[in-house]
């Protein structure tokens, strides 16, 4: 027994300290260059809607009827609009709604999500079928045909649209969560926890969860981009966050009218939705492999 | 090398160093590995989970996946002609006909959904010019050599179970009668008496058709069984090779040595076993010198200096130990 | 044989499955002295994992008697059990299944001892001795199990099993993941713990060569059904059983001069659901006759050997 470790130990790395999950998983993940761009990028735009009112050169009502449709130049970095507003200034301010639609309806939904999930897949037997019956209908109808359904029911606003937002999420974290808990249940640690007297939430918590939520973790970053896109829909068709808040879909939206004459217009509301949907899908892709845990570093 | 200059042996691999790429890391998979092997004969390559046995296997049936897989300089000699330099579609004519190779895990060899008569009759129908008929007879004939009725020619593998999978494996391998088979850990998924039974059927078949083999395995036992030759295997490197009788009789290299003192056997009673201190070393960062050095209990300064050539100690018995060139210890016994 | 530790009467598991029930235990008796290692062997699915699981009550027995101490312990109450399971423990075959992939090493180790309700200040000494013990090098302790090598990880999962020094501990395959070198290592390991503590082991496995090594006694099993069980001695010098007799001779020896008589097995192994009375190895057996249709009882032929066989003397040992 004495030398057994002797020979041996080089190979492994030694940690003067416990290194949360946590910190594992940006470690890995600052190695990721693309993920980190995407983060980056979340960052800056959040950073950019939190400040807005600071730093947006003109108002984002303010009109110039003066300097109606004009093109993009430095005085107006995105051009202005129909009733002379300064775009750029009503993107930054628009990032707000849009962002904080975004994320706080994911994040809203994968809780709830996967509270039911945890339940449904550790319980199992007659619970799980009665509630992914009730996920198979709601998972039926089309994500954005039901949140126009709800937000038409509610009326529009900031929290109805998230309630709308939210409701179609929850079917996918429950479905999801439940797959990945039903892989790990039949793992041997859960076994082994058993036979030391673990207790059923603790079970859950500390055990399943951790090893069960990498999925969702992933499913989160893609989705909040899939939810501002649904967010940009409603507002978009006029349900949703109304004017004169800027949203981006609702700029979108009002923009269209104008698109042959004014391309401007619609395009730079365009790219923002698009740099942030990708950079989140840019993000996601690489949590996916920094979340794995057999990952060397 | 051999003492028989008069005719080249039926495979010869000289030389063959491998390595692979991963997370910009230099894997040393086999390094400088040289065997020899003659018709008819089977060669058993020994070594522990990461050594290089399979990466050998699938060098001489060119099918590494290259990237992340490099061979870096070797010949691999069929009867005299290389096969490295091949191109693809000749190489495409000698795998399955000429060399084939049997899997560890029968499941992940089947196509899950085609009958198992018609796998076997494809691979066939892709090497001679029969007809579909011809195919089918010939598939039904090999299922019936290694034990399976020619009525379940049309049964899918799901409705077999693992020893019988692996026994349909062993019918498609050698369904084109090859010169060469490579056998890899083709047991260790199957019961022991399941496990008698295939390597029962491996060796018939072998004599009957005078097929030479490479069996990769980690059980010595297997190897007492089946094999003529033994090469044994630690960190991608041959470090003792010869006739089973030799390596058996006269284990020397510290690694053989230690692989024998760590083994159980049913037909001797030791209270403790005598492992190997230590871990396998990490094949990206392989240690000065001898690579088992590190645990090898004789080991001195010299080890670690510079590489041990393999040396003869007679007969076609090579051992890679600076002690054996010096002749000072040859532990018979 | 020493003093009895636990004792299995007739101990039956089933299983529902779509074809019908699935009997992976059925009435199997043996007993295991207390400080001594019960060997368990036979091939996949012959039941001897649901036994070793059966016996700590990961799984509810379906019928039969389980005495620990003498005690009735086949059907207690939750807080009986939870004081069981302090006494009974198992060791995994995968070190990697075994081990949740996000607790380091000394979380792993702790994890029993902190449920146990051990004293925060007695923690951190009591989990340095058990990694000590089981031979974890200290600077080891904030390693994540995917960070270590398989031996290593099972000596975690020893280690997780030894915590509250248990006086019964299920070895389910525990070395049969292992490179031979390591798994040397761990036998060794296991063989030195039972030697300081006294544990009992169960020592589940289908290698002979290891069981023949570690164990004092061996049940061999069939398809749910203990077929001979005996002391390693006399099972590996004179087994009965014609199951016993192939599984003997089908191991591949490292002895190349003296060739051994081979039984190669005929037909197939048959279902182990709704299996039909008899005894279920007569379909491959080469002394089958019409009495094997009957169902068998395990008689003791022997002192200390117990076979279930119609043909037992006929056959011989």
């Amino acid at each position: 027994m004495a030398n057994h470790g002797a020979a041996a130990a080089a190979d492994v790395k030694v940690r003067k300290k416990k290194e949360g999950q946590f910190s594992l998983v940006m470690k890995r993940l600052s190695k990721n260059k693309v993920a980190m761009a995407g983060l980056v990028i979340i960052l800056i735009l959040f950073l950019a809607a939190i400040l807005a009112p600071y730093i947006i050169p003109y108002g984002y009502d303010a009109m110039n009827m003066a300097e109606r449709f004009a093109s993009p130049s430095l005085k107006h970095l995105c051009g202005t609009d129909e009733m002379g507003r300064d775009i750029f200034s009503r993107l930054l301010y628009g990032g707000r709604a849009s962002l904080s639609l975004g994320f706080l309806a994911t994040i809203i939904s994968t809780l709830v999500g996967m509270f039911i999930g945890s339940l449904v897949g550790y319980f199992g037997g007659v619970v799980d079928t009665v509630v992914m019956r009730f996920v198979d209908i709601l998972q039926a109808i089309p994500g954005i045909l039901l949140a126009i359904a709800i937000s038409a029911c509610l009326g529009s606003g900031f929290v109805n649209t998230i309630i709308a937002l939210s409701i179609g999420g929850v079917p996918m974290t429950v479905r999801l969560l439940r797959g990945s808990i039903m892989g790990v249940r039949k793992m041997e640690y859960l076994e082994a926890a058993q036979t030391i007297n673990c207790s059923v939430p603790r079970l859950i918590i500390k055990h399943i969860l951790p090893n069960s939520i990498s999925p969702i973790i992933v499913s989160v970053t893609m989705g909040i981009g899939n939810t501002i896109l649904m967010a940009a829909s409603l507002s978009y068709i006029g349900l949703g966050v109304q004017p004169p808040t800027p949203e981006w879909g609702a700029m979108l939206s009002a923009a269209r009218t104008y698109m042959r004459d004014y391309p401007h217009m619609v395009l730079f509301p365009g790219l923002a939705i698009a740099i942030v949907v990708l950079s989140l899908n840019m993000l996601g892709d690489g949590l996916r492999d920094a979340l794995d845990p057999k990952l060397k570093q | 090398m051999s003492i028989e200059k008069k005719q080249s042996p039926f495979l010869e691999v000289k030389n063959l160093t491998v390595h692979y790429t991963s997370e910009g890391k230099k894997i040393h998979a086999v390094n400088d590995v040289s065997l020899s092997l003659n018709r008819g004969e089977t060669l058993g390559l020994v070594g522990e989970t990461g050594a290089g046995k399979t990466t050998i296997a699938k060098s001489i049936l060119r099918i590494l996946p290259e990237p992340p897989a490099h061979v870096d300089q070797g010949e691999i000699l069929l009867e005299g002609k290389d096969l490295l330099p091949l191109p693809n579609d000749e190489m495409r004519k000698i795998r399955g006909k000429r060399i084939s190779m049997i899997f560890q895990d029968p499941m992940t060899a089947l196509n899950p959904v085609m009958r198992i008569g018609r796998q076997i009759a494809e691979g066939i129908q892709l090497h001679e010019k029969i007809s579909k008929k011809e195919a089918e007879e010939k598939a039904k004939k090999m299922l019936e050599m290694v034990g399976i009725p020619a009525s379940r020619y049309k049964e899918y593998p799901h409705q077999f179970s693992g020893g019988m999978k692996q026994r349909v494996v062993i019918a498609m391998a050698l369904s084109c009668s090859p010169d060469l088979l490579l056998a890899d850990e083709p047991t260790t998924a199957l019961d022991v008496t399941i496990q008698a039974q295939v390597l029962d059927i491996i060796k018939n078949l072998q004599q009957k058709m005078n097929t030479s083999m490479i069996m990769i395995t980690h059980d010595l036992g297997i190897v007492a069984e089946v094999c003529d030759q033994v090469a044994v295997v630690y960190a991608g490197e041959i470090v003792e090779s010869g006739s089973k009788e030799e390596i058996f009789d006269h284990p020397t290299h510290p690694y053989t040595v230690g692989l024998f003192g760590s083994l159980p056997d049913i037909h001797s009673e030791v209270e403790r076993l005598s492992p190997i201190a230590g871990m396998p070393p990490d094949p990206s960062n392989l240690p000065e010198g001898c690579a088992f050095s590190p645990r090898c209990p004789y080991a001195t300064r010299e080890c670690r200096q510079g590489k041990v050539k393999l040396a003869s100690l007679g007969g076609t018995h090579m051992c890679r130990c600076i002690r054996n060139m010096k002749g000072e210890g040859e532990q018979h016994g | 044989m020493a003093k009895t530790l636990i004792e299995v009467k007739h101990l039956k598991k089933y299983f529902p499955t779509p074809k019908g029930m699935l009997h992976a235990v059925d009435d199997v008796t043996f007993s295991i002295g207390e400080g001594q290692t019960m060997g368990v062997v036979g091939e996949s699915g012959c039941g001897k994992s649901t036994l070793g699981r059966t016996l700590i009550h990961l799984y509810e027995s379906t019928d039969g008697q389980i005495l620990f101490k003498g005690k009735d312990i086949t059907h207690v109450g939750k807080r009986k059990l939870h004081e069981l399971r302090k006494e009974m423990q198992i060791i995994f075959q995968d070190p990697f299944a075994s081990l949740n992939p996000r607790m380091t090493v000394q979380e792993t180790i702790m994890e029993p001892l902190e449920l146990a309700g051990y004293h925060k200040s007695k923690l951190m000494d009591k989990t340095e001795e058990i990694m000590d013990m089981v031979g974890i090098d200290e600077r080891l302790r904030h390693s994540y199990p995917h960070e270590l090598d398989g031996g290593r990880r099972q000596r975690v999962g020893i280690g997780r099993a030894l915590a509250l020094d248990p006086a019964f501990v299920v070895c389910d395959e525990p070395v049969s993941a292992l490179d031979v070198s390591i798994q040397a290592q761990v036998l060794n390991l296991l063989q030195d713990l039972q030697a300081k503590s006294g544990v009992t082991y169960m020592f589940v496995t289908h290698d002979l060569s290891v069981v023949k090594h570690i164990s004092d006694y061996i049940c061999v099993m069939y398809l749910g059904q203990l077929v001979e069980t005996t002391t390693s001695r006399e099972l590996f010098a004179h087994p009965v059983h014609p199951y016993t007799k192939a599984l003997l001779s089908a191991i591949p020896s490292v002895d190349i001069h003296h060739k051994r008589e081979r039984i190669l097995l005929q037909g197939e192994i048959v279902s182990p659901v709704e299996p039909k009375p008899g005894c279920r190895f007569a379909a491959r057996c080469p002394y089958a006759t019409k009495q094997c249709q009957e169902p068998q009882q395990l008689r003791e032929i022997g002192k200390e050997h117990f076979v279930s066989c119609c043909r037992a003397e006929e056959i011989g040992g």
